[in-house]
């Protein structure tokens, strides 16, 4: 069998999502040499080996990001690899929204069953795959078999590593032009550079986090200057945007962005679980709030009773305080 | 515009999920239901369109009796038919049959617009938009935060973020587009809208004639609750009294020096 897998770049650079898809990917070869990752821009190769990636099919032909097209071109891939005797291939992407659009679109036009957002997969058997995947955004996990010619599967990146192959693979580049054709390429991405916004949040080193108990829109001044002092963002549960307070770009959750801080400092929050769904992925979490026993509260590594308009300016002059002192 | 809103029954979370005994399925004895946040939005999204460029919104759900609930919180909202392809009681549908009930819907109007949520809440399956377009043979995109229409009604234009990057796709009516909320901020249901939607007739479709499918879905064997950290929050005071302790915690994990 091949597993193929979907390697994203950001920039120039393989994505870290991919890079975590591609531990996937080595985990379900059977033997060495069955690892193959698919580009659909020039990527850097030995980057690719070290995951252990024998060969790199370049697809070249299609300008930009065209979900239909893209699947189109791993669907030709996929039913030309040769297939010894009856084991079936596997096709893996990070489970990113592109990751998730290209497998479903293959998904339907080779009539396959997709699993979205796994965390492992074993093999039983030759014929079986086991697999473990998330649901409601990773608060619930389902395990499940896949019994199909090919397993369509997308990882849940916040949930695997990225780990370098023990022995590298060749990383052997071939170009295959894409044979796609019109109506693949009707739905076609047209990039224009974004705000900073939503990146910063998904990838901050602090990000301090306000939720009901921050009261109005107006209240969110002491949260910006910490967020400031500790060269962090803002961030926001639910409620926050539900109330118009902040807009939805800011929104920690299972419906706004998952983030993965060095720390989350979660002022005013209560911590409904779908705002787990987003902060889980923190590596130290403290909680400033006046319900000692709020889930966000008994869940967190550090917690401060009190209100978050007391804390937080007395945090603010602690910091600039230490700051002068030195 | 004709739009037509696919919609799902879920459970309403808040404190910690409990699964029935045979772990196939989440204990919703004394649960609440709803609909996803993003297909909140996506009938939102659709009643906004309509007030602008006329035409109606028909909201579908394949699902048990009691999701009529659901959709009449739909028609709550605006939308003026509601269509429930009916399940038995406990089955759960894979995304490949949900499509396939979901088409046989849709098929049966003259819809220019189709609008789900990118993901239902429960399921997370990423794919039953993806899988009605193609049934459809219809043009699709994706978790999508602004819809915007020609002026001449023949095609919208749909973009998102991702990775720092605006990302902005050009569909031709008729088309397949899912949602994500902060596409717009949804509205109370006013009460006329309540009053209408008590009264409304639901459509009920059975779901054995609604979607033969050749393909099967991934088998889901069972449901397990990922083991929670079972860690205690060490705390460090409390009111403005905790600071000093936890500047220090500041310092111990390396974001101040």
């Amino acid at each position: 069998m091949t597993v193929f897998c979907l390697v994203e770049l950001d920039g120039d650079a393989v994505a870290d999502a991919s890079l975590r898809a591609l531990t996937f990917a080595r985990g379900l070869a059977v033997a060495p040499g069955e690892l193959a990752a698919v580009v659909f821009a020039a990527a850097p190769a030995a980057d690719l080996g070290a995951y252990g990636v024998t060969d790199v099919y370049l697809v070249t032909g299609i300008d930009g990001y065209a979900p239909r097209a893209w699947a189109r071109a791993l669907e030709d891939l996929v039913s030309s690899a040769p297939r010894p005797g009856a084991c079936a291939h596997a096709v893996v992407a990070a489970g990113t929204e592109h990751g998730n659009e290209v497998l479903a679109h293959l998904a339907a036009i080779s009539g396959l069953p997709m699993a979205a957002n796994c965390v492992a997969a074993s093999h039983p058997d030759a014929d079986t795959l086991d697999i473990v995947r998330q649901r409601w955004a990773g608060l619930l996990l389902e395990e499940a078999a896949v019994d199909a010619p090919a397993a369509l599967l997308t990882v849940a990146t916040e949930a695997v590593s990225a780990d370098p192959a023990a022995l590298p693979g060749n990383a052997e580049v071939h170009e295959v032009s894409g044979q796609v054709s019109d109506a693949d390429l009707v739905v076609c991405a047209v990039e224009t550079p974004a705000g900073p916004r939503g990146a910063s949040l998904a990838t901050a080193r602090v990000v301090v986090g306000g939720g009901r108990g921050v009261g109005s829109a107006d209240g969110f001044a002491p949260l910006e200057e910490v967020a400031t002092l500790l060269g962090g963002v803002v961030g926001v549960s639910r409620v926050v945007t539900s109330e118009g307070w902040r807009p939805h770009s800011m929104q920690v959750g299972q419906t706004g962005t998952k983030i993965t801080p060095d720390l989350y400092l979660a002022c005013g929050i209560s911590g409904a679980i779908q705002h787990f769904a987003g902060c889980s992925g923190a590596k130290h979490i403290i909680a400033i709030n006046t319900d000692p026993s709020a889930p966000m509260m008994t869940r967190a590594d550090y917690a401060v009773v009190g209100d978050l308009h007391e804390v937080l300016p007395a945090l603010v002059k602690a910091l600039r305080d230490r700051v002068l002192g030195r | 515009m004709e739009i037509l809103v696919c919609v799902k029954r879920v459970p309403t979370v808040g404190g910690a999920i409990t699964l029935t005994a045979d772990r196939r399925a989440i204990d919703t004895k004394a649960s609440g239901f709803t609909i996803s946040p993003h297909e909140e939005c996506a009938v939102e999204e659709a009643v906004r369109l309509v007030e602008r460029f006329g035409g109606s919104v028909t909201v579908v759900s394949l699902g048990p009796v009691e999701a009529e609930e659901q959709l009449r919180s739909c028609l709550a909202l605006g939308a003026s038919a509601a269509v429930l392809v009916e399940t038995a009681p406990g089955a759960e549908t894979g995304p490949i049959a949900t499509a396939a009930a979901l088409h046989s819907v849709a098929v049966t109007g003259a819809y220019d617009l189709v609008l789900l949520g990118n993901e239902a809440s429960d399921t997370g399956d990423y794919q039953v938009g993806i899988r009605l377009a193609h049934l459809l043979g219809r043009p699709v995109a994706t978790g999508i935060k602004a819809i915007s229409v020609s002026g001449d009604g023949s095609s919208l234009s749909a973009s998102r973020t991702y990775r720092g990057v605006v990302e902005t796709f050009t569909l031709p009516l008729p088309c397949v587009v899912t949602v994500k909320e902060g596409i717009n901020l949804p509205r109370y249901p006013s009460l006329p809208g309540r009053l209408r939607a008590k009264r409304a007739t639901i459509t009920r479709v059975p779901v054995e004639t609604a979607a033969p499918t050749a393909v099967s879905d991934v088998r889901m064997l069972r449901l397990r609750v990922p083991d929670a950290p079972k860690k205690q929050a060490t705390v460090l005071g409390r009111g403005a009294g905790a600071v000093p302790a936890l500047v220090e915690v500041l310092a111990e994990i390396g974001v101040i020096s």
